[in-house]
């Protein structure tokens, strides 16, 4: 009896290696696989399928639908776009930065949860209703207008054209940059600048010396998802950019859903633009681990 | 012209002698008081120690002088000319700071060489400059070196490299070496005093480790709730204390409190609360006229106190006791005796070969000279 070992003690056999590899990422690899891969293989397959509506470039290689954004009128859209997403990664980067540096450096400790909240809360509304938000402010009789006529000043013919499409992607996008750029500056030791005053840096010279190298992995983090995410907008561009503000995103859309209709021509768009992103995210993760390593 | 020639010649030969004076200065964080009323004259070339228990106001003293913070009264003055409208980035001194704060996206050399480059100074005098500091710290061979790629006493020798390649008139050091192990510690020490003799700049550090204090310093200021208890050589410091907490807090001492019996020019009959009647040197008032009356704490340094087995001779201060505990230490032992008085006396005596052990009487003696008698 008393040599009876408690089943309690008993060593549990550990669960094999493999086995705890498979369980943590059976879930999300299934899920990735169903809702990524296989999709992103769908439309590279239907990329390849020439259309046949009348009037479209028929090219039996099946590489046509390619060969069709290299023609000017869709260089144009895919420049637009990049202009687009560039311009407003700046806008944010810039306005963003000292927000960012202040709550993060400056602001009452305690105030700083409200303070980031603040800037998330646009966030929480739908991005829908944002645009209809900018199209009442900047529309020719809005409420932008009825200030500056109030005040005596030029009215200014913003909506459907590029500014209102900067303005609403830079709304849209810049509590993001704010976030990632707060996280880096958060964790700035401010030892560094005052170890950089010890050593004769004034104040900007400290800034361009120590801050912006210590918070790069931050900027180039908060650039590149805004990039990404301004290039794949879709509402901003259509709701307040007009006719003129054709985008790659509006361009796919319109293949799926809207007047001309042509699945192969949208797909391969669609394969350029995922191809365009995964290699600047690439680019990230190559930049982000050499400057860890550098740490 | 011939006037203002005088004056300045004046100036400078009054302020010549001390590289950084501190004159009765204040600093409040919100409504604490952390510093009262310190005066320190720092002389040129000298390596003058702030020493202190955590929270006495020594760092903040530290950054007064880097410019960090700036007085809530009082003034800073480094080589004659008040620091009090002056940021840190134009001051000429340099500091090495708690955990050393180099650059991390900065290799090395870089970090060494950043003040220079940002003084904008030619190439060729950056590169002899920052290869001389290098050399100075034995780190010539990690110049493309990554700060995290160095451990800790490396790091403390690329951050004092970077303060000194600048030439500062004062180097300022906060707790330099408290996060190396023990024995690096003792290293960095002796290399600290011979950079210090080399260059023969003047080093303000601050530091809690008496012995580090002790051992590096020409002179010493020990810090308590924001002012200064004492000043003065580590001899002066450590033979002649001038209050009991600097006697307590440098180095272990066993305290006694006590009545003065009677006064001989030199000497004191002191009676302790306890009873023991002792022969003390006494120390001075703050009128530094020697003690002759009142309430008096009657300091005995552990390696002071002669332990026996039989009653010595003639010894004026001799108690008996039981030796309660032995705590071997190596080059050292330490006995805890606990006097019939009740006392606990802590002795500490060279290891030598008979060390007594468990419960036994002990006779316990020192000489007049070697104990002090501190105003209560």
């Amino acid at each position: 009896m008393s040599t009876k070992v408690p089943s309690e003690s008993r060593p549990i056999a550990p669960t094999p290696q493999w086995l705890q590899a498979l369980l943590l990422l059976v879930p999300a690899g299934v899920w990735l696989a169903l809702l990524l891969v296989i999709p992103t293989l769908l439309i590279f397959e239907l990329s390849l399928v020439p259309n046949i509506k009348p009037g479209d470039l028929v090219n039996p290689s099946g590489l046509g639908n390619y060969w069709r954004i290299f023609q000017s009128d869709v260089l144009n859209v895919i420049g637009r776009s990049l202009l687009f997403a560039t311009g407003t990664t700046l806008l944010c980067l810039l306005m963003g930065f000292p927000v960012a540096y202040w709550i993060a450096l400056l602001s009452p400790k305690r105030w700083r949860n409200l303070l980031l909240l603040a800037f998330v809360l646009p966030l929480w509304t739908s991005s829908l209703l944002r645009s209809y938000a900018w199209i009442s402010i900047l529309r020719p009789t809005g409420v932008l207008n009825t200030l500056l006529t109030s005040l005596g000043l030029p009215t200014l013919d913003l909506l459907n054209r590029s500014p209102a499409v900067f303005i609403g992607m830079t709304y849209s996008l810049l509590p993001y940059m704010v976030l990632i750029l707060y996280a880096s500056l958060e964790k700035l030791d401010r030892r560094f600048l005052e170890a950089a005053a010890d050593l004769g840096a004034t104040p900007p010279q400290a800034f361009w010396k120590v801050t912006v190298p210590q918070t790069l992995p931050g900027i180039a983090a908060g650039s590149l998802l805004v990039f990404i995410t301004g290039l794949g907008d879709f509402i901003n561009p259509e709701l307040l950019g007009g006719t003129s503000s054709m985008t790659a995103a509006r361009l796919i859309y319109n293949q799926f859903l809207g007047a001309t209709q042509n699945w192969g021509f949208g797909s391969a768009l669609s394969m350029v633009l995922i191809l365009a992103v995964s290699l600047a995210i690439a680019l990230l993760i190559k930049y982000g681990d050499k400057n860890a390593s550098s740490l | 012209m011939a006037q203002t020639a005088t004056q300045n010649q004046q100036t400078t030969g009054i302020n010549v002698e001390f590289d950084v004076e501190l004159r009765k200065v204040f600093k409040v964080f919100n409504g604490e008081i952390v510093v009262r009323g310190i005066d320190l004259s720092i002389r040129r070339g000298e390596f003058f120690s702030i020493l202190g228990p955590s929270g006495c106001g020594k760092t903040t003293t530290l950054r007064l002088i880097a410019g960090f913070e700036t007085p809530t009264a009082g003034d800073v003055l480094i080589r004659g000319q008040s620091m009090l409208n002056v940021p840190p980035y134009r001051r000429p001194a340099n500091t090495v700071f708690q955990n050393y704060a180099l650059f991390s996206h900065l290799t090395v050399w870089e970090n060494v060489a950043f003040g220079l480059r940002i003084k904008k100074r030619g190439k060729a005098e950056v590169q002899e400059r920052v290869k001389e500091a290098l050399k100075l710290v034995k780190m010539e061979g990690f110049a493309k070196r990554f700060p995290a790629q160095l451990s800790g006493g490396q790091q403390q020798r690329v951050a004092l490299a970077r303060a000194l390649v600048n030439r500062p008139t004062v180097v300022l050091l906060d707790e330099p070496l408290g996060a190396l192990d023990l024995k690096l510690r003792k290293e960095m020490q002796v290399e600290l005093s011979n950079l210090h003799q080399e260059l023969g700049v003047t080093f303000v550090l601050v530091t809690h480790d008496q012995e580090e204090a002790l051992s590096l310093s020409d002179r010493i200021a020990v810090m308590v709730d924001g002012k200064v208890e004492q000043m003065g050589s580590p001899s002066q410091i450590y033979d002649r204390p001038q209050t009991p907490f600097v006697a307590d807090f440098i180095g272990d001492t066993n305290l006694f409190r006590g009545r003065i019996e009677g006064a001989h020019p030199t000497m004191l009959w002191v009676i302790t609360d306890k009873g023991l009647k002792m022969k003390v040197q006494p120390a001075n008032d703050t009128n530094g006229l020697p003690l002759t009356s009142g309430a008096v704490v009657v300091s005995v340094r552990p390696e002071k106190v002669n332990v026996g087995f039989s009653p010595p001779d003639g010894s004026l201060n001799c108690f008996e006791g039981r030796l309660k505990h032995v705590m071997y230490l190596g080059t050292h032992v330490h006995y805890v005796v606990q006097l019939l008085s009740g006392d606990q006396i802590t002795v500490r005596q060279p290891n030598a070969l008979n060390v007594p052990t468990g419960d036994t009487p002990v006779y316990l003696h020192w000489g007049a000279d070697d104990c002090l008698a501190l105003p209560e």
